[in-house]
């Protein structure tokens, strides 16, 4: 059927229940499988990286396919899909799939069209230089970045997420074209606390953050706000019912308790708190999602705040160096960076990344207790030293 | 064609040939010397920093999105021809302020819906009038994302026609996001998408969003359950609770095959349904001595960029073993599977020497969420083995049980993994009338503040002060 042209389509306003489909759902996968899937579904053998961003599976039956997978912006405009549709029709039968990282893979059925594959993929570039299809992602490397909207769509954002995810990329490309450390690294980035993505169980993410506490509009918030959501909407109870002097209702803020979460903002438009000079950016470092050796892990706060410095944030990508650097030298094969972490202790993470230890990283919320030290177990660093001379322990 | 699976429904055909509404020459209508010369209406100069260096360039691509639609006859969109210029002037607007400039928040939506469309207006109407309307509609995507040109072609023109150009693929749920429309264009789209392209919008607020599964038996040769048809069949089964937010908050669902969690479902949903087995590991012990002879690359070649030696089976794959649980015997390799947890690593290290067991199910885990507001929390063990197989009567039981008690119980935006928090994962288990084990806790609980139900205690909590006082003077 062709797509309509009229501007409001088939849609008719005076009658807008007529012709109307719902609950349709999403199509069916079968129908996008490439032949070689739709043959082999289920009886794969065994698979094989060739190189890094090449994969092979080969099937019971022998049969193989081989993947070609390619970094992509996720953010992308009808150019560029309809790029990789000539792509997949000039070479992969018309078929192409996304991954969970929003990486692009191609697939195909026999060597031939695989290196033909590739040669056209890396010969496109942007007319300003950037690879258009990067091959890499696969193995003990640095993936794609998962991300957010940040300052494109979003209105809760204290830092931009595809600028951000483009400058570290660039710095890390040598990794995802290569698969040259101890184990998967992923890197994730959120444009703010609510984490939509993966933040909080990567190998090192990236945090859009805030530090001043909402400005409350107290001339509008009582029409525009439920004000108990608002309240409710608090983490630390920072957030009280007030009246302004004109008796109007609004809220008060405890500065003192605030820790800037913005989630108050998502409820009630009336306490914005971006903020130029305030917001940045937070490192996390040592969560993983899947059970290989040891338990899923949460990040954990490794740097607390580094501003956001556009467009190319040198001092998160310098930090992410030191981390991804240090790992690389330190950690054993196999070893995720949470599990070379938590061998060493975090106080040796911090030495051998030269990362600086600040109050900040100190869990102060509910469960803290857990995360201290409990035991005598320590290894001796510059960090302890600094503490036993403050003590008076040592001269 | 060999059909292994069939929809619900009688499958659409889409034809991009007939369904076009762009001819090849308008789709190519610049060329890469007009591309390399092109300025956008406003001053970009830190945006222009990015389409340096080697990773793709977002800004370079929304550049040939603008160039081509500024190319394009009047008459041949329906928005204004200028909207990615002003998104990528107040991009730059953004960088230089520290601030986003958007306005807080946007209900818009398609009719007999109540989800699917994020709205957004920017708080710089007159400067960037193009974007003053840019709402993003979610369209759900087939399981694990394979896609066709003639699907995506015809998306593109219908995204290019009533909408900016602008996508995302994908969004972190698992839905290809058109990015920015006019209100007065989400119907018309909701339209083409359903009669034309015959799918639907994905999920937003309170209630079942997308859900989405790793590739699974497509192309793994680890996959336990068929996370695409299970993804399917539960996407369709809960059409209604999807559309139209009757939930306390969110709630998600995400489908991994195995414990590497290659969608990442114990962090990222609310139920997360994760492959496994019950039987032995298969071990092909001549596979195992290619590996140790150094014919077969361990991890499949994922360390090839570094030389880390000889594989070494002891150190590599028994050494780390998270049991304990495997040794070599008289030079084959044995698994005491009683012991084993399935963490995937061996399988994982030698793909060619073992395979999962052949009695598979799912894991089922409940209750992951981000930070806000209680903390984050991953998924936890609920039920350690279900069969996973169509109907999926078993499974669509559980959902229902879990979502009628966090409907009944659940506070305003209260994730069920709050939920469960708050009343404690004891009560939990007991509406889904499921016995408590240990494979439900890490460890036992270290405090002594435990609580009875009045009536496994002999003689109750009604007690007379009187008859104490018999035994016990004041």
């Amino acid at each position: 059927m062709k797509l309509s042209t009229e501007k409001a389509g088939r849609f008719i306003l005076e009658k807008p229940q007529e012709n109307r489909l719902t609950d349709l759902g999403p199509r069916h996968y079968w129908e996008y499988f490439p032949p070689v899937i739709k043959e082999n579904y289920g009886k794969w053998a065994y698979h094989d990286m060739l190189e890094p961003g090449v994969m092979v599976h080969v099937s019971e039956t022998g049969a193989k396919v081989f993947t070609v997978r390619c970094g992509a912006a996720r953010f992308m405009t009808v150019e560029h899909v309809r790029e990789i549709c000539d792509i997949a029709d000039k070479h992969c039968g018309g078929y192409v799939r996304f991954t969970t990282r929003n990486n692009i893979e191609f697939l195909t059925d026999n060597l031939e069209s695989l290196e033909a594959l590739k040669a056209d993929l890396l010969s496109r570039k942007h007319v300003s230089g950037s690879f258009k299809f990067p091959i890499g992602g696969t193995g003990a490397g640095i993936t794609n970045i998962v991300h957010t909207q940040g300052y494109i769509h979003c209105h809760t954002p204290a830092t931009d997420a595809s600028s951000m995810v483009k400058a570290v990329s660039d710095e890390l490309f040598e990794y995802f074209t290569g698969m040259q450390l101890p184990a998967k690294v992923r890197v994730s980035m959120a444009c703010c606390l609510n984490m939509c993505g993966a933040v909080h169980c990567s190998d090192i993410a990236l945090l859009g953050y805030h530090r001043k506490p909402p400005i409350v509009d107290h001339e509008y918030i009582s029409k525009l706000c439920e004000i108990p959501l608002a309240i409710a909407a608090c983490p630390v109870g920072a957030i009280s019912p007030d009246k302004t002097a004109d008796g109007k209702r609004t809220v008060k803020i405890k500065n003192e308790r605030c820790m800037f979460c913005g989630n108050c903002y998502t409820m009630c438009q009336a306490l914005p708190l971006s903020d130029k000079e305030g917001d940045g950016v937070t490192i996390l470092a040592g969560g993983k999602i899947s059970n290989r050796i040891s338990e899923p892990k949460f990040s954990k706060v490794v740097v607390p705040w580094l501003p956001n410095n556009f467009p190319r944030f040198p001092e998160v990508i310098s930090d992410v160096k030191k981390i991804v650097e240090a790992y690389a030298n330190g950690a054993n094969k196999y070893e995720r960076l949470g599990d070379w972490a938590e061998r060493i202790g975090w106080e040796k993470f911090f030495e051998k990344t030269g990362l600086p230890f600040t109050e900040h990283l100190i869990d102060d919320y509910r469960l803290a207790y857990d995360t201290w030290r409990t035991s005598t177990q320590f290894k001796f660093t510059d960090a302890a030293w600094a503490v036993s001379k403050a003590a008076g322990g040592i001269d | 064609m060999l059909v292994a699976f069939e929809p619900k429904r009688p499958v659409k055909e889409i034809n991009y040939a007939e369904s076009r509404i762009y001819t090849d020459a308008e789709l190519n209508n610049y060329t890469e010397e007009e591309l390399k010369n092109f300025k956008v209406k406003h001053e970009i100069p830190m945006l222009e920093e990015l389409e340096k260096g080697p990773w793709p360039s977002f800004v370079a691509d929304a550049k040939r999105n603008a160039l081509h639609r500024k190319k394009l006859a009047d008459g041949r969109l329906l928005l204004d021809k200028e909207g990615s210029e002003d998104l990528l002037g107040l991009l730059e607007q953004s960088f230089e302020e520290g601030e986003t400039h958007w306005k807080h928040g946007g209900i818009v939506g398609v009719m007999g819906y109540g989800g699917g469309v994020i709205g957004r207006y920017t708080d710089m109407a007159e400067k960037y009038p193009s974007i003053a309307h840019f709402h993003t509609m979610r369209v759900n995507q087939p399981a694990s994302k394979f896609y066709d040109t003639n699907f995506l072609r015809t998306i593109c023109d219908l995204w290019s026609y009533r909408g900016s150009g602008l996508m995302n693929l994908h969004g972190s749920t698992g839905d290809l996001v058109l990015l920015g429309t006019v209100t007065e264009q989400l119907e018309p789209i909701f339209f083409e998408l359903t009669h034309v392209m015959d799918t639907d919008i994905g999920g937003s607020g309170s209630n079942l969003r997308t859900p989405s599964c790793c590739i699974g038996k497509a192309r793994c040769e680890f996959a336990c359950v068929d996370t695409q048809e299970l993804s399917y069949e539960l996407t369709n089964h809960y059409q209604d609770e999807l559309h139209r937010p009757a939930f306390p908050y969110k709630f998600k669902f995400k489908f991994d095959g195995c414990p590497n969690g290659c969608v990442a479902s114990i962090a990222r949903s609310d139920l997360s349904f994760i492959g496994t087995w019950r039987d032995d590991i298969r071990i092909d012990q001549e596979a195992v001595k290619a590996y140790i002879a150094g014919e077969i690359k361990p991890n499949a070649g994922a360390h090839g960029g570094r030389d880390w030696g000889k594989f070494d089976i002891q150190k590599e794959v028994i050494g780390l073993c998270p049991t304990g649980c495997m040794a070599m015997e008289d030079g084959k390799l044995v698994i005491d599977n009683a012991n084993c947890t399935r963490c995937m690593h061996c399988i994982n290290t030698m793909p060619r020497a073992l395979k999962p067991g052949t009695d598979t199910g799912i894991s089922l885990l409940c209750g992951a969420k981000a930070p806000i507001l209680d903390g984050a929390q991953m998924a936890t063990l609920l039920v350690p083995f279900m069969k996973a197989e169509p109907p999926y009567d078993n499974i669509k039981e559980l959902i229902e049980k879990i979502w009628e008690w966090w409907m009944d119980e659940g506070k305003n935006r209260e994730r069920i993994g709050e939920l469960i928090q708050r009343v404690g994962l004891p009560k939990f288990i007991e509406v889904l009338e499921l016995p408590p084990a240990p494979q439900m806790v890490k460890a036992p609980r270290s405090n002594p503040y435990i609580f009875w139900k009045e009536e496994d205690v002999i003689g109750g909590w009604d007690r007379d002060i009187n008859d104490y006082r018999k035994r016990h003077k004041r």
